[in-house]
């Protein structure tokens, strides 16, 4: 104790400056301003966005009545028509059938991973999800090509034709696999990472104290998730399944490569279909060629970003709504 | 009996799931064995040092180091333009405006710019780029991905930095430190491991996206040599060469997957690697 | 008599709608050691975070009254928090080092106020010698000193605890506020902080918060009695553990509450 006290004895407290406290006052001022501003920037960047393609689109929404945009199935842009409403079906199906696809194995596979799953099976799982949400779209397109598509047209439409054909549903007069099917498969497994990752997330987020109280009353594990885990972990599935959503919305590589893009609406699974965002990519090239045509691609933009955004929102509002509060 | 039923229930359940693991796992595995096994025998030496040559898209001699080495531009600009503003946003909305009202705001509005398609992100540079008047080009490219990776790096990066305790923080705040003092000295230290995979991530995004580069990027046969002229991509290069209609031309589609994929398994490995060496002085 | 270093007037604090303190008023004697007590949930660190305006940085808090700190509010118009928390060091119930080296721990707060090069001038190696110097004061240089620019989460809890009183010390604060310094350490650790705490005082105004009433005993010179949020006695440690007034401060020092 002694030798701490001659230690400390000797100390001359140090003057700060004032001119470098004020340099730190000033550099702290002008970062809060310049973080801000750019945080302000990203804000203000989806209003840019919207409003960027509404003006662009303009000659078109104010060239043709809105209803014809959005539900003629007219699209001649040689004739000066651009019925939108098969690509709008376009989009929706594909992304239906995808995510009736992917949802109930995504969702059975987090619980799985979440619930069921040793530590030692999590820890190599989990990264190769990771993996299969890194691969490029692109990739997914080449191996839908080799293999969905082959395999629709040569097993799959063959057999349902033989056993469900009468179903419009399952009518198959596509004589290729390139369909909404193909799309459909290719997309779920692109959004079986999103859904996975964020769903096994909100499961393992639900504290044991629930699980041990419903197991502790003799129930199985599967009981326990089932009635007890789920009903607390599902605003946050639904949230997953939303990006999910999003996700298979707007992808364009993979899909434009297998759905066909025949602009026409599809009745069955096996039709050819053209999403938005194909008929945007596959048509760049011609766009300042051809009168509205430029004006016409980015009103499908428009629709586009509308949908996502809609369906984003829309869900949130849903998913707080019926949240309760804790 | 009911006894019964639930374990009847529970082992239906739990195959089910075992065969749902089952199956995501396979398709990763028919992913990357479809792309080896198509794109190997396509593959070699020359497709990855040599540019086009005349006749190249009708099966003659040449490569894809333009798209290889556009595509490495594309993204690596992108990502270190769009790390200039991630960063600091995430480091605002944690630090700065933490809990406010307005880092609400703010994350909303980057949840939807989250989920806008990468098309739609392609069609805004596209404008972006006529108002500029610039034609389609490495910059051009180079904006539109950054915009598209800003999202994916701040959420990646709020996410890290929300998990600092906030006591580590008091512990700087309470020596008389600033809050950009704590961000830069502290918190960066203790997220970088985080902050890395969140960059790594946008990466991989960013080199993997061909819809938006599409309209703003163009497509070139030469190595890019200036911001402002036009510059190749992988995914691009996929494309087109399958569009050809020649059998030879489609399989150096395959090889160029290829080579896009073994890029993607590399950054993952790196990620993987470089962040156990960020963490030595993270604090747990 | 004594010379406040801090005068604490009429203070009170919220989280969110509930109200922690209830207006206290009490002085903090200059160059001695004050013990804040009183039973679990009645302000005690809330008051003391009130001092060097940490309290703000929790979410849904607010603070109303005065702290005088050598004549000036520290919560007035105008006043810089970081040269607040400058003069008035802290040391957290569990240790928190920062992200970095046991070195660059110390030298933090040197290097963000710019005083690597003051301590005995010419000589060229300044800043590693007010770290071995703060290391030393408390009491940790003897254990680190082969091994100063390893991770600092690599110490055991004690010596994190001790790295993280040399890091405050390095600061040079007037007043150093203790939540709970050993609540986290083992009983040989604790001696160790207590007796660095004890030498502290010459130069060092301190307060601190502890639950144990014999910690009180051994450290105090001054105290601080809270209940509830209500300040209900202070005064010199003798008179409060001697002679009380409040029939709640005799029962508690007696150990009958709390
Ligand atoms: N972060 C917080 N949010 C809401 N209320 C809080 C928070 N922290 C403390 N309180 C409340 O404020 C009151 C005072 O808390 P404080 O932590 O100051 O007590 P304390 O005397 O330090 O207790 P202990 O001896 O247990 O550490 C308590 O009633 C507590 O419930
Ligand atoms: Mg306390």
């Amino acid at each position: 104790m002694q030798a701490i006290r001659t230690w400390l004895s000797p100390l001359i407290r140090a003057r700060r400056s004032a001119p470098r406290q004020a340099g730190r006052r000033r550099r702290e001022r002008w970062a809060r301003r310049f973080m801000g501003a750019l945080t302000l920037g990203t804000v203000l960047l989806v209003p840019l966005l919207a409003a960027a393609l509404v003006v662009r689109a303009w000659p078109i929404l104010a060239a043709r009545p809105l209803s014809e945009l959005l539900f003629s199935t007219d699209w001649h842009p040689l004739k000066g028509q651009f019925g939108f409403y098969p690509f709008i079906m376009g989009t929706l199906w594909v992304t239906a059938v995808a995510m009736i696809i992917a949802v109930p194995p995504s969702l059975l596979t987090a619980i799985f991973l979440a619930e069921y799953a040793p530590e030692r099976l999590r820890a190599v799982a989990k990264p190769l999800i990771d993996l299969l949400a890194g691969i490029p779209s692109v990739v997914y397109g080449v191996w839908g090509m080799l293999t969905v598509v082959p395999a629709i047209e040569r097993y799959i439409a063959p057999a349902v034709q033989g056993s469900l054909g009468a179903v419009p549903l399952f009518r198959s007069d596509n004589p290729t696999g390139y369909g909404v099917l193909a799309g459909g498969v290719v997309l779920a497994v692109m959004v079986f990472p999103s859904i996975i990752a964020v769903a096994e997330e909100v499961v393992r987020a639900v504290p044991d104290g629930l699980r041990d109280a419903s197991l502790a009353l003799g129930a199985t594990r599967w009981q326990t998730v089932r009635n007890v885990v789920m009903r607390r972990a599902w605003p946050g599935v639904a949230a997953a399944v939303i990006l999910g959503l999003s996700r298979a919305l707007g992808e364009t590589m993979a899909v434009l490569m297998v759905v066909g893009n025949m602009p026409r609406v599809p009745g069955s699974i096996f039709d050819a279909a053209y999403p938005l965002t194909a008929l945007i990519a596959n048509n760049y090239g011609e766009m300042m060629s051809i009168p509205l045509y430029d004006a016409a691609l980015l009103a499908a933009a428009l629709i586009l970003l509308l949908i996502v955004v809609g369906f984003n929102i829309a869900s949130r509002l849903v998913l707080i709504r019926l949240t309760p509060a804790k | 009996m009911t006894r019964r039923k639930a374990k009847i229930e529970e082992a239906v359940f739990k195959a089910l799931m075992i065969g749902s693991t089952a199956a995501v796992l396979g398709s990763l595995a028919l992913i990357l064995g479809t792309v080896v096994w198509r794109g190997l025998p396509a593959l070699n030496l020359d497709m990855v040092t040599q540019t086009p040559k005349g006749g190249y898209y009708l099966g003659k001699e040449g490569g894809i180091l333009n798209a290889i080495v556009g595509s490495l531009y594309l993204a690596g600009g992108a990502t270190a333009l769009s790390l200039l503003a991630s960063l600091p946003i995430a480091l605002y909305l944690q630090v700065y405006a933490a809990r406010s009202r307005w880092a609400d705001v703010a994350r909303l509005a980057l949840d939807v710019l989250w989920g806008v398609p990468s098309i739609v992100y392609g069609a805004f540079g596209f404008i972006i780029m006529l108002w500029l008047g610039i034609r389609a080009s490495l910059l051009a490219g180079i904006i539109t991905l950054a915009i598209l990776e800003l999202p994916i790096m701040v959420r990646a990066m709020d996410e890290a930095i929300a998990m600092v305790p906030s006591a580590l923080k008091e512990a700087s705040y309470a020596l008389g430190a600033t809050r950009l003092e704590t961000a830069v000295r502290v918190i960066l230290r203790q997220t970088a491991p985080g902050l890395l995979t969140g960059v790594l991530l946008a990466f991989g995004r960013g080199i993997g996206d061909a819809a938006s580069v599409l309209f703003t990027a163009g497509y070139t046969d030469r190595l890019p040599d200036s911001l402002l002229g036009p510059a190749a991509s992988l995914p691009l290069a996929v494309f087109f060469q399958l569009g050809t209609p020649f059998p030879a031309v489609q399989d150096r589609a395959y090889a160029s997957a290829l080579v896009l994929t073994a890029i993607i398994l590399a950054l993952s490995l790196i990620s993987r690697a470089l962040a156990g060496r960020f963490a030595r002085h993270v604090i747990r | 008599m004594y010379k406040p270093h801090i005068r604490i007037e009429d203070l009170k604090a919220w989280y969110g709608n509930g109200q922690a303190l209830k207006g206290i008023t009490a002085d903090v004697p200059e160059h001695q050691i004050t013990a804040i007590i009183g039973p679990s949930g009645c302000g005690k660190t809330t008051l003391l975070r009130c001092l060097n305006r940490l309290l703000e940085e929790a979410q849904a808090t607010r603070v109303s009254g005065h702290v005088w700190l050598d004549g000036t509010d520290i919560y007035g118009p105008g006043v810089d928090v970081t040269e607040v928390r400058t003069r008035v060091g802290m040391l957290a119930p569990k240790p928190f080092p920062l992200p970095m080296s046991i070195y660059d721990n110390v030298a933090y707060g040197r290097r963000i106020h710019g005083l690597q090069r003051t301590l005995d001038k010419g000589n060229g190696r300044n800043l590693d010698r007010i770290v071995q110097h703060y290391l030393q004061a408390a009491g940790l240089w003897e254990e680190v000193k082969d091994r100063l620019h390893d991770p600092a989460s690599g110490l055991s809890t004690g010596q994190q605890q001790r790295l993280c009183l040399a890091r405050a010390l390095a600061v040079e604060p007037e007043v150093l506020l203790c939540d709970e310094p050993t609540s986290a350490l083992d009983p040989i650790s604790a001696q160790g902080i207590e007796e660095q705490l004890l030498a502290l005082k010459e130069g060092t105004t301190i307060v601190l918060v502890t639950h144990l009433l014999r910690q009180a005993r051994r450290l105090a010179d001054h105290i601080i009695f809270l209940w509830m949020g209500e300040l209900v006695e202070t005064g010199p440690a003798e008179q409060i553990f001697h002679s009380a007034q409040d029939e709640r401060t005799r029962a508690y020092v007696a150990g009958n509450i709390g």
